[in-house]
């Protein structure tokens, strides 16, 4: 999910009537550093790894993952963002908004392996902007997609590669992901339909 | 002829009486007036006033007759409340000899809306070059007293002095558009914070003012009767007071447009606010009206300027210049000196029928309701309140600024010589 | 009712830095082999241009090239224009074209005002007359920030004939929207009237202000200009208003030297000055696809405009 059009700053911090936290911030520690080592036995060793933040929390996420690699690898792995505003499909049914950075890592996409990172994956909407946005970029040996929690529903042929954790839900349910960075804490909230219109994806 | 009581009407908006209209002339004046034979108008509540005098309307005919002709022209006077219009001589052909004024004349007579007097030419073509035959028109059976290159400035210092002394023979007045041309080439709309902003070529006040100066120098100094057009500009009713002061046989005239809309208007650049002169500021409006009420401005006047859609829907600076304004006009004056308190009904009645009939010298306009005098008439309802609908005009054109607006009053009857041209505000 | 960009002042402070960020997000593009971005994919812009202007055009053609939009150039030279056709009818014509954008440029000031009753689509002012050029403060605006950073009390000069031009409009207005310090520097001729009511200093000596400037941007000098009275001689306008070497030296270390293009070398800007390192003039063409791209996404991207105004009636 692309939170980029979120208001910023609105921080979450009211979880909502009768939302409840399904991960806590060690619950999402642990999930990013089992991700890491699966990557990297995916990747057999991880060397031609990119990882690539998708607006907004995505970054953050791929950031915090760059660092696990590091912790277990004892280097640094490139990292970057990505910004999918101008290919989503669902441009034209809300005004234009304001977009948020593209910044892949100096080394370029270019035969890399490149692990998409988001924090929700539910319609598959947003990863597949993503892929069309790589696509713009360069041209990567293999892409793979990491998530933080996958909550199902899927508008299209598009599964992760890595996920944090697998939240059976409803399509009236919402999912938000806090991370500190963002939001000043980490949780994962799952609650009812609040009726606004920052629905997941 | 049928004869007409009007009941119970506010005489110049004062004490009610009964008007008794017969043979075209007023028969007599009083309360409770039996009306015989006499076909009886209600008019409790409602404003009697003398039949309006227009100096200064473009009837377009001849040349432009897909704009205005002075059949539709002299119907929207009558409906505005008019008896006599004066037709400006820019037509195609230019109104320069007694041919063109006589035939506009007749057009006029023959259509019995309104009076129409045309006005002559100066110069020959408003070319501003040479004197047209100013003799020959005022000696026509127009019988021409007022004289403009109404659209264009006599700008020639000699031309104008010459104009000014030659129809004094005759007891005409020279009717000044007051424009120095080279400081308003180009000019699209007054010069000042509206015109920065927009960057459209700025109309200088001064450009109006420098030639009423000259000429109110000019009209002393050789003791003619100047009259001034549509003055527009807070200096040039400075410059006009400061010249009757003198003892100066100046005139001026406002228009409708002027005491109530500005410059700001233009702030879309719809060229439905595009004239000449331009709109001008707030400050100019204001000024305008202290003259109209204290007289240093004589009278109102139309400058009632018909154009086809075409002329209107452009780009600002293709647009032509111009606004309808004989069917507004009353209700405009209302609300910008009656409902400020300016003026009364009374001085409305001086500054839109007595004064500019003095001016333009005609004998059957403009004289006091009172018996013997020739019935013009115009019986005007100031209450109700309502949205200026283009569509419902009487011009041929549409080219009303008020479109939206809310103006007070409607004319309910118009009489000429006790004839109905309107009747329950219906033409007749 | 629609919203559109026609002049600068329909920008709030929020909306300038909303196009100013996007810009910089599409400056990137710029920078990708892949120079194109899906964006207004199926939506049409058309090119309404009335008077010549290559470079305008060709910046807007390539913004919503590179946005995948459908363009139409309209130029009135050999077209219905030039056979009579007003306004109003070519824009009828836009509308049954089925355009979701018009850049307009025009001789007369206000005619995209006009142009934006008559067409549903957002109307984008490319210049009209002696009135505004809001993308081309924009482009100017983006240029300084990314030389200056953020433009809040940066001093910007503007010299030359602020009475006929857009671009100094334009700039006056968006500046001091984004908190800039703006003087305009002419002989009193070329300044209107009421140019005291604008939101800036002005001045008649050019010496004087250099030394105080982060910016100082030359403006063209007109060619019918010169024979209209408006300063005696363009030698004497030269040498009283036109940016040489030495005066560049007064200038602040850190100062920029613009113009909106085409120059008058040797006029309004010496050839050294124009070359010189402080000189972000061919910078301003780059950028000046970025920032009308930022518009075209702003005004076009969406299911309706992020930015601008509604005409007033």
């Amino acid at each position: 999910m692309n939170a980029a059009f979120r208001e910023p700053g609105s921080g979450r911090a009211a979880d909502g009537p009768g939302a409840k936290a399904v991960l806590e911030g060690p619950d999402i520690r642990r999930a990013l550093t089992r991700i890491a080592h699966e990557i990297l036995e995916r990747t057999k060793g991880g060397d031609a790894v990119v990882l690539l933040g998708i607006q907004t929390r995505g970054v953050t996420l791929a950031e915090r993952l760059a660092g696990a690699l590091e912790e277990v690898e004892g280097r640094a792995f490139p990292w970057g963002s990505l910004d999918v505003t101008m290919y989503r499909d669902d441009l034209r049914l809300k005004p234009a908004r304001a977009l948020g950075r593209t910044e892949p890592p100096p080394e370029g996409v270019d035969d890399r392996v490149v692990v998409l990172v988001d924090d929700v994956l539910f319609s598959g909407r947003t990863v597949r902007a993503a892929l069309d946005a790589l696509n713009d970029l360069g041209r990567p040996r293999a892409v793979q997609l990491a998530v933080l929690v996958d909550r199902g529903h899927r508008d299209l042929p598009i599964r992760a590669d890595y996920v944090g954790k697998n939240l059976p839900t409803s399509m009236r349910e919402t999912v938000r992901v806090l991370l500190a960075e963002n939001d000043g804490r980490d949780a994962v909230l799952l609650g009812p339909v609040a009726g606004t219109a920052e629905e997941d994806e | 002829m049928t004869a007409y009581l009007i009941r119970n009407g506010r005489i110049l908006g004062g004490e009610a009486a009964d008007v008794l209209v017969r043979d075209g002339v007023i028969a007599a004046v009083g309360r409770g007036l039996d009306a015989g034979d006499a076909e009886v108008v209600d008019a409790t509540g409602l404003v009697v006033l003398p039949g309006l005098v227009d100096l200064h309307t473009h009837l377009r005919e001849p040349g432009r007759e897909d704009a205005e002709t002075v059949e539709s022209g002299t119907k929207a006077a009558a409906m505005g409340g008019y008896t006599a219009v004066h037709a400006m001589a820019n037509t195609d052909p230019v109104a320069d000899t007694a041919g063109v004024v006589e035939q506009v004349w007749r057009l006029g007579r023959e259509a019995g809306y309104c009076d129409v007097h045309p006005v002559g030419a100066v110069t020959n073509g408003i070319r501003g070059e040479q004197l047209a035959e100013l003799g020959a028109m005022a000696d026509s059976a127009a019988r021409v007293r007022v004289f403009s290159d109404d659209g264009h400035c006599v700008s020639d210092a000699v031309i104008m002095r010459r104009a000014l002394e030659y129809v004094k023979a005759f007891d005409g007045v020279v009717a000044q558009h007051a424009q120095e041309p080279r400081l308003t080439e180009g000019a699209q709309l007054n010069e000042g914070e509206m015109s920065a902003a927009l960057g459209l070529r700025g109309w200088p006040a001064v450009a109006e003012e420098a030639i009423i100066a000259r000429d109110v120098l000019l009209a002393e100094h050789v003791g003619s009767r100047l009259h001034v057009c549509h003055v527009s500009t807070a200096g040039s009713v400075e410059i006009i007071r400061w010249a009757k002061s003198r003892g100066c046989q100046v005139t001026a005239e406002v228009t409708p447009h002027h005491l109530l809309l500005d410059d700001t208007r233009a702030c879309g650049y719809d060229p439905i606010f595009k004239v000449n002169p331009p709109l001008r500021t707030v400050d100019d409006v204001t000024a305008l009206r202290h003259a109209l009420a204290d007289g240093t401005v004589d009278c109102v006047a139309t400058d009632h300027a018909p154009h086809p859609v075409e002329a209107k829907e452009t780009e600002w600076a293709e647009a032509a210049m111009g606004m309808i304004g004989l069917e507004t006009a009353l209700p405009v004056v209302q609300e910008a000196m009656i409902e400020t308190g300016l003026l009364d009904w009374a001085g409305v009645a001086d500054r839109m029928s007595f004064a500019p009939a003095r001016i333009g010298r005609l004998d059957g306009q403009g004289r006091p309701i009172e018996p013997g005098a020739p019935a013009n008439l115009t019986v005007y309802d100031a209450s109700p309140r309502r949205a200026v609908d283009p569509a419902a005009m009487t011009s041929k054109s549409r080219n009303t600024p008020y479109a939206g607006l809310t103006l007070p009053g409607r004319v309910v009857a118009t009489f000429l010589r006790g004839r109905p041209t309107v009747l329950e505000g219906k033409l007749q | 009712m629609n919203r559109h960009l026609i002049s600068a002042a329909d920008l709030t402070r929020d909306d300038a830095l909303l196009v100013l960020d996007t810009a910089e997000e599409m400056a990137q593009v710029a920078d990708r082999t892949v120079k194109k971005l899906p964006t207004l994919r199926g939506r049409t812009v058309v090119n309404l241009f009335y008077e010549d202007s290559t470079r305008t055009r060709i910046s807007f053609e390539a913004a919503a090239k590179r946005l995948s939009a459908d363009v139409i150039n309209f130029s009135a030279k050999g077209s219905s224009v030039s056979k009579g056709e007003s306004l109003k009818d070519t824009a009828l014509t836009l509308e049954a074209m089925g355009a979701d954008g018009v850049v307009i440029r025009h001789g007369a000031s206000g005619a995209p005002h006009r142009l934006a009753r008559w067409v549903q689509g957002s109307v984008v002012n490319a210049g009209d007359g002696t009135h505004e050029h809001p993308t081309q403060a924009l482009l100017d605006a983006f240029t300084m920030r990314r030389r200056l950073g953020d433009l809040d009390g940066r001093r910007v000069t503007i010299v030359g004939d602020v009475l006929h031009s857009r671009v100094a409009r334009s700039n006056v207005l968006l500046l001091a929207t984004l908190g800039a310090e703006v003087t305009l520097v002419a002989p009193p001729t070329l300044f209107p009237v009421a140019v005291g009511s604008w939101p800036c200093e002005i001045s008649y000596d050019l010496d004087a202000v250099l030394p105080k400037s982060d910016v100082v941007m030359m403006l063209r000098v007109q060619q019918e200009r010169m024979n209209a009275a408006y300063f005696p001689t363009v030698r004497e306008y030269s040498r009283r208003y036109g940016l040489d070497a030495p005066r560049m030296a007064r200038l602040p270390e850190h100062a920029i030297v613009m113009h909106p293009g085409p120059m008058n070398r040797g006029v309004e800007i010496a050839a050294e000055v124009a070359d010189s390192v402080r000189s972000t003039i061919v910078e301003q063409v780059a950028n000046g696809v970025s920032a009308r791209m930022a518009v075209l996404y702003l005004l076009l991207g969406g299911s309706e405009p992020a930015i601008g105004k509604e005409v007033p009636a």
